[in-house]
């Protein structure tokens, strides 16, 4: 069974391009160009450069060995939180930027939830002076303000989306309107690994620079590129398709992809899509997502503004349904008490988002031997609000 | 390639008989009040369109401006599902002759299930079917037999930047008229540049489609309509519709009212 994507878009049963007539001229040429462009020589050297001397890559593996020393077992931490601008997300908009410049494109729009993605935009969109529209449902512009004046500051308009639940959802929405709105000139830098085909595929194949770094860097550290294990957050997707990918076809890794419960898979205010979900289109694709027995989208809950989203991406739906990825869910109560422990056991303050992806460490029964690797997709900073918010709740000390 | 059938449905009907001034109107079903889709269909009947479009709503019409998205949110406050709709339009056929469409975004269709949702609405007395997400390719590989079998009418859609590949597909593919998008817009926006879209009107007029036409989005009063109509069969009005009824404390009055405005 092969992992990646096929010849029309699908991921097994899951992905597609269902997106309404308006849209198809510009998600066709995209599909058209994509791949030729992205592996082109030039394209690669502009890619690559600029991730080493703009984002700080290769970021480092680090071994934790007070944290594998608690888990009796070797844990590595892949450390996306030390790109420039804070997380992963940089990853995907520095790559769709140089694909937008050699469209053409002179105006560029993105959706954000907790306002990584679209500060990653913002600064993209900076660096090559290209006109940036990041949307941004009122209810998150409101819980995430420093974002907002980050993307701001870099000469981003950030429009509020005002329908609907006014969060990330409504805003992938806007956006989406606005392109069929601007079919010619503007290109729109999805930032995870949901929307129609190309989208999914092109997001993961720019993040995977993740696992190839993890591949050589492991190589060089314990003698073999394959780890035990890879854990990952997921929302969308994108941080947990960048580590797993050039492990997909390797049965001997195992793919720990972790959603966030909210309260509790069954309390009503959950993310975890694989458990709730059911194969339904949104924003352009096929896949699992949460939703009424009528079919209308179910709003989620996390406490991590990044995971807070109904659907997943088509590739994790097909990791989930053939049983090649397991999917584990954490509660805000589980992550808030990881992204403690986590920084009081290595120095290190996680996103939220990544926290989930710690939390996990209780839930598996790791062997001594066991190389495991954690993809630690963002830092922290963001969510200090919060964590000073919730701490008198969720910590005893 | 696949053979064409020939369906045999009020909406054929309707083109064979009338070739110009066709006027579609679009509403939501379910607002604003949940049982208010009948009485605006024998309204409409009355007043004499010569189309009915049902919108079902969804939580996230993407292809849909700030109205239309407002009448989802309110007919989906109100309860309305799709099971809903099929349940309200069970006797229509005893009460209204006019040719009816529903239009809907795929996953509340999918959910329904697509075979048993062509069927139901096909047995209810439906006669066409715009679901703006579907990719045509899906449609062709999984759905145009199913369609056919129960004489549904698919409309596709076009815009001005569908390219002339394209535009072949979908006229093969389509069974009843065309849905012209007539700009790159959202529904219920103004229109951008009026010459750009006239050239538009006039190349598609010139192309030879096997399907007659329709002109919808920012189709909003008289002289839009009637400059729509001079280069199609006719067009689409929905947001300017749902805008009215939106204020009308008596849509049995306001109704007549509209459709005359627009035919004027």
């Amino acid at each position: 069974m092969s992992y990646q994507v096929d010849s029309n878009g699908y991921y097994g049963t899951f992905g597609g391009a269902y997106v309404p007539e308006m849209l198809f001229p510009n998600v066709e040429e995209l599909r058209q160009q994509y791949m030729d462009i992205i592996f082109e020589e030039t394209f690669q050297e502009e890619f690559h450069q600029l991730l080493r001397d703009y984002v700080g890559r290769p970021t480092p593996l680090f071994f934790a060995q007070r944290l594998s020393d608690k888990y009796n077992t070797s844990i590595y931490l892949k450390r996306e939180d030390l790109c420039h601008t804070g997380a992963h997300k940089i990853n995907n908009t520095i790559g769709q930027i140089i694909l937008a410049k050699r469209l053409n494109k002179k105006r560029i729009i993105a959706e954000t939830g907790a306002g990584q993605h679209g500060v990653a935009t913002a600064t993209a969109c900076a660096l090559m002076g290209l006109e940036c529209i990041v949307y941004m449902g009122e209810v998150d512009m409101a819980r995430q303000k420093l974002n907002v004046e980050r993307m701001r500051m870099m000469g981003a308009e950030v429009r509020p989306a005002k329908t609907g639940s006014r969060t990330l959802k409504d805003a992938t929405n806007e956006a989406l309107r606005d392109w069929i709105n601007n079919p010619v000139d503007t290109h729109y830098i999805i930032g995870s690994v949901v929307g129609p085909h190309p989208y999914p595929d092109l997001v993961a194949k720019l993040q995977s620079v993740i696992s190839e770094e993890i591949q050589m860097q492991l190589m060089e550290k314990v003698g073999s590129p394959d780890p035990d294990y890879v854990i990952a957050c997921v929302g969308g997707g994108s941080n947990a398709a960048g580590a797993f990918y050039h492990y997909l076809d390797n049965p001997n890794v195992q793919l720990i992809a972790v959603e966030a419960a909210g309260k509790g898979v069954h309390s009503g205010y959950s993310a975890a899509t694989t458990y709730l979900g059911k194969p339904g289109v949104l924003h352009g694709s096929k896949t699992l997502l949460m939703q009424t027995d009528d079919g209308q989208v179910v709003e989620p809950h996390s406490i991590s503004a990044g995971l807070d989203y109904p659907g997943i991406g088509p590739m994790h739906a097909h990791l989930f349904d053939s049983g090649r990825g397991k999917f584990y869910s954490v509660t805000d109560e589980e992550a808030f008490k990881a992204a403690f422990m986590i920084s009081r056991t290595e120095g290190i303050i996680p996103a939220l988002e990544t926290a989930h992806a710690f939390a996990v460490l209780d839930n598996i029964r790791f062997e001594p031997t066991d190389i495991v690797v954690i993809n630690v997709s963002g830092r922290g900073d963001k969510d200090l609000q919060t964590y000073i918010q919730f701490k008198d709740e969720y910590i005893k000390d | 390639m696949s053979t064409s059938v020939v369906l045999s449905n009020r909406i054929i009907q309707l083109f064979e008989n009338k070739k110009e001034n066709i006027l579609n109107i679009y509403f939501t079903a379910g607002f604003p009040h949940l049982e208010d889709t009948v009485p605006i269909i024998k309204s409409l009947a009355a007043a004499g369109v010569d189309l009915i479009e049902i919108g079902m709503p969804y939580s996230d019409p993407v292809a849909d401006g700030p109205i239309i998205q407002e009448s989802n949110m309110v007919a989906l406050d109100n309860g309305m599902t799709v099971k809903k709709l099929l349940d309200q339009l069970k006797d229509i056929r005893k009460e209204v002759s006019v040719p009816i469409l529903l239009m809907g975004y795929i996953n509340p269709v999918l959910q329904y299930g697509i075979e048993a949702f062509v069927r139901d609405s096909s047995a209810i007395g439906i006669d066409g079917v715009i679901l703006p997400d579907l990719p045509m390719e899906e449609y062709e590989r999984h759905y145009k037999k199913l369609f056919e079998e129960n004489n549904l009418s698919f409309i596709g859609l076009i815009t001005p930047n569908t390219s002339e590949k394209r535009l072949a597909t979908i006229d093969r593919l389509s069974t009843g008229f065309i849905y012209m998008v007539s700009t790159n817009s959202t529904t219920g926006n103004e229109s951008k540049s009026t010459q750009a879209v006239d050239q538009y009107f006039q190349r598609i007029q010139a192309s030879g489609l096997v399907n007659p036409r329709l002109i919808g989005f920012n189709i909003k009063d008289h002289t839009t309509f009637a400059h729509a109509c001079s280069f199609a069969q006719g067009a689409i009005i929905g947001s300017a519709f749902i805008k009215m009824i939106r204020q009308s404390d008596n849509i049995h009055r306001d109704i007549p009212s509209f459709v005359k405005n627009i035919r004027g």
